[in-house]
């Protein structure tokens, strides 16, 4: 299936979890925030949640600024 | 250690107390535009801050480098902005966002007008502001130098109200001494100078006018030797903050001698 993460369109398959997703793509989960169709997900719900067809994420993290 | 330690306990400071947070170092510093991370992390450890801005964005797939990866969260408090939102909400959902990271309850909410002043928008900062602070953040707000808008950010529980000496970025400094003197006189929340400052006399200036702390970026990030400029910023702080306490003479019109005047 397809899911947009931070605009583009990505692969991941059936059943993948917001954690796997963020695994998959090699993101430090320990320095993200996540949201879902503009929802924050919870980081203890990062496991149990399952992602559709379609869905948008936003991944953020802390970058340089003043 | 503060230059002023090495004098004695007799001319210690009390701490900065922001929220439920202590600052020793009255300087905030900003992580952004360093000619490389590891140069920001010297200048930080130079400038004796304690506390840091960063800012919220995408992650980028499969960029190995971190800002994290040279800041010590144990070491540093982390202070996330809401650089780049032009409206309440959008200031709103980036703070959440922040706070979900887990790493930071705090916020220095900024709320800008239009991208070539990048001045606050004073109503939609004020929305902000009341907010976040129902919802729980420790509001750090940026705002004009303007007295009334500062009382209100006050009023609706912000933590610390943080004025522009002037525009983002533009080392003018401390435009507007006699706005700041207002604002001091009535606050009860710590103001802190946050944007405009160029050099070290400008922080100087801020901590001399009686402000709790001094919140900068681009005077050290850009100037020619970061660290060495870091390293003036914290002195020149440290000195402002001593000549307050001190309390300075007053200016009068004309001379006054220093030697005695008669027997002679």
């Amino acid at each position: 299936m397809k899911v947009i993460l931070n605009g583009e369109p990505k692969e991941c398959p059936e059943g993948t979890t917001v954690e796997k997703l963020l695994d998959l793509f090699k993101i430090d989960k320990n320095r993200a925030a996540v949201e879902l169709n503009l929802q924050i997900v919870p980081r203890k719900e990062h496991a149990a949640r399952i992602l559709k067809n379609t869905d948008v994420l936003e991944v953020v993290t802390f970058v340089g600024g003043g | 250690m503060l230059a002023a330690d090495r004098t004695g306990e007799k001319f210690q400071d009390k701490k900065l107390k922001v929220g439920k947070y202590e600052f020793t170092s009255r300087l905030f510093v900003g992580t952004g535009k360093y000619p490389s991370m590891k140069i920001m992390a010297e200048a930080l450890e130079a400038s004796g801050t304690e506390l840091v801005t960063v800012a919220v964005r995408r992650v980028k797939i499969n960029e190995s480098e971190s800002l994290l990866d040279y800041i010590d969260t144990k070491k540093y408090t982390i202070l996330p902005n809401t650089a780049g939102c032009f409206s309440a909400d959008e200031a709103i959902r980036v703070a959440r966002l922040a706070r979900e990271t887990g790493m930071s309850d705090m916020v220095k909410l900024e709320v800008l007008s239009d991208e070539k002043t990048l001045l606050p928008d004073p109503i939609e900062t004020l929305k902000a502001t009341t907010v976040l602070v129902k919802e729980g953040f420790t509001v750090l707000v940026y705002t004009s130098d303007d007295p009334v808008i500062a009382r209100k950010l006050e009023d609706a529980g912000a933590t610390c109200v943080m004025p522009a000496g002037s525009p983002i970025g533009s080392g003018q400094g401390v435009l507007n001494k006699n706005n700041i003197r207002i604002i001091l006189e009535s606050a009860k929340v710590p103001i802190i100078v946050d944007a405009g400052v160029g050099t070290a006399s400008d922080v100087a200036i801020a901590m001399e006018l009686g402000c709790e702390g001094v919140l900068l970026n681009t005077g050290i990030a850009h100037a020619k030797d970061p660290v060495r400029m870091a390293i003036a910023m914290k002195l020149a702080c440290e000195s402002g903050r001593l000549a307050y306490l001190s309390g300075r003479i007053p200016k009068r019109l004309y001379a006054r001698a220093s030697s005695p005047e008669k027997d002679f």
